[in-house]
């Protein structure tokens, strides 16, 4: 963030037109400037992939709640505290030893915000948006993911208001931990697909 | 044909490689949360719906050349400019200089975390039963859209098969043209990659979009 902190004291061209703009909509009474301050806040501090971790540990504790994933995925995470723009109509998909799932948004951005957050640049970006659906063997050995050539790959293209989050596969090693310490290995890649959970011990607490 | 999309990139050749990117790194510009913000604020107030949006953000000549969020601000202020809301000598002057019509809402500070956390369902309820059956094989109609459409070019003509129904939602195509909602029966369907891209693919792959009814044809 120290690199954005230290833009504030030279005002680029982008900068200028979007103060532009908000002034001219603050005036006309079409925005409140405090709302933007909610939203962005929102976005950086509330809403990002720990949400989904949450959901991946819970799931992989409780074979009840799993199943309602599966039934009923807008409800069973809506039932965690997270639902809402970008996730109103969602879908979990599941890795198996037998099929791997990998999600993209050919058309635009498509992406479960209220369990990801906002998406990240390559996932908007044309190199993923366009290789991902004709090679994700290729795509995935970018992201230092290589599987077994057995292994069935599926991709999903959120090409409607569908959501899809990947349910990754539980690491080997991870049988006594708690749904804390399972979302630690649970990281933003491997519940698009474009990795894995982590092994216990090089997790991200 | 008028209408020129420049997002549907699936299959496309030449982008290079992905640039990777930490999590937590949620932007890369000063201006780019005010941007995000603004699109938000303004989409909440009803003056359009996120088809129009979409379509306005496509359309951009230069959207391949431009980042996300450039993307997103510009389609913003043309989206301003052709409603009548806003006028380029306004963002110039940047203050108002005429008088120009209310909006539906306008979303307030207070109102924030409840408006984002409800949505907007597309779902709505049928009103005659679905065309195709879960398992079903179907093919994808040739269809050359002249306007917003959410089919992308790669699966034209392919045949897959129904993997789930989805409900009904919104049309999009026509929802994007102004045209009202039109829901639809959506249908998750996928494609065995070979059916898609010959051998020029990666083996072992299937490939499943999210297809509105009218895009579907019996096999």
């Amino acid at each position: 963030m120290s690199s954005i902190d230290h833009d504030h004291s030279e005002l680029g061209e982008m900068d200028l037109r979007v103060r532009a703009l908000e002034t001219v909509l603050v005036q006309k009474g079409y925005i409140d400037p405090a709302a933007l301050d909610a939203i962005i806040d929102t976005y950086q501090t509330r809403v990002g992939p720990r949400n989904g971790a949450r959901v991946v540990a819970r799931a992989w504790s409780d074979s009840a709640y799993r199943e309602w994933l599966f039934t009923d995925a807008t409800a069973a995470i809506a039932s965690l505290g997270y639902q809402g723009r970008q996730g109103e109509h969602m879908v979990v998909v599941e890795n198996t030893p037998e099929r791997h799932n990998l999600v993209v948004c050919t058309l635009c951005s498509c992406y479960p915000w209220p369990v990801l957050g906002l998406p990240p640049t390559w996932y908007k970006s044309a190199p993923y948006r366009s290789r991902v659906v004709k090679d994700p063997r290729g795509v995935l050995a970018e992201f230092g993911v290589v599987l077994p050539q057995a292994m069935e790959i599926r991709v999903w293209d959120s090409t409607a208001e569908v959501r899809y989050l990947v349910l990754p596969r539980r690491p080997v090693g991870s049988e006594g931990l708690d749904e804390e310490a399972l979302a630690c290995l649970v990281t933003r890649d491997s519940m698009i697909g474009t990795g894995l959970a982590l092994l216990p011990g090089s997790d991200l607490s | 044909m008028t209408y020129t999309t420049h997002a549907d990139l699936g299959g496309l050749p030449g982008f290079g490689p992905i640039t990777l990117e930490p999590e937590g790194e949620w932007f890369h510009a000063s201006w780019e949360p005010r941007a995000l913000a603004l699109t938000v604020a303004m989409g909440a107030t009803g003056a359009w719906n996120l088809d129009m949006m979409r379509a306005a953000r496509e359309t951009l000549p230069n959207y391949r050349e431009l980042s996300y969020y450039e993307i997103w601000l510009f389609a913003l202020q043309n989206m301003l400019e052709k409603q009548g809301l806003v006028t380029p000598e306004e963002v110039r002057a940047e203050r108002l200089l005429r008088e120009s019509p209310a909006l539906p809402r306008v979303l307030k500070e207070a109102d924030v975390h409840a408006t984002l956390a409800r949505g907007a369902s597309t779902e709505r309820l049928p009103v005659q039963p679905a065309q195709y059956a879960q398992g079903q094989k179907v093919q994808i109609r040739k269809l050359q859209a002249d306007h917003h459409t959410r089919l992308p070019a790669y699966v034209l003509g392919k045949k897959g098969v129904v993997e789930k129904i989805r409900g009904v939602h919104v049309f999009a195509d026509a929802n994007a043209q102004g045209l009202g909602e039109q829901p639809q029966w959506l249908y998750a369907v996928a494609f065995d990659g070979v059916e898609l891209w010959g051998n020029a693919g990666s083996p072992g792959v299937q490939v499943c979009i999210d297809a509105f009814e009218t895009y579907l044809e019996a096999l």
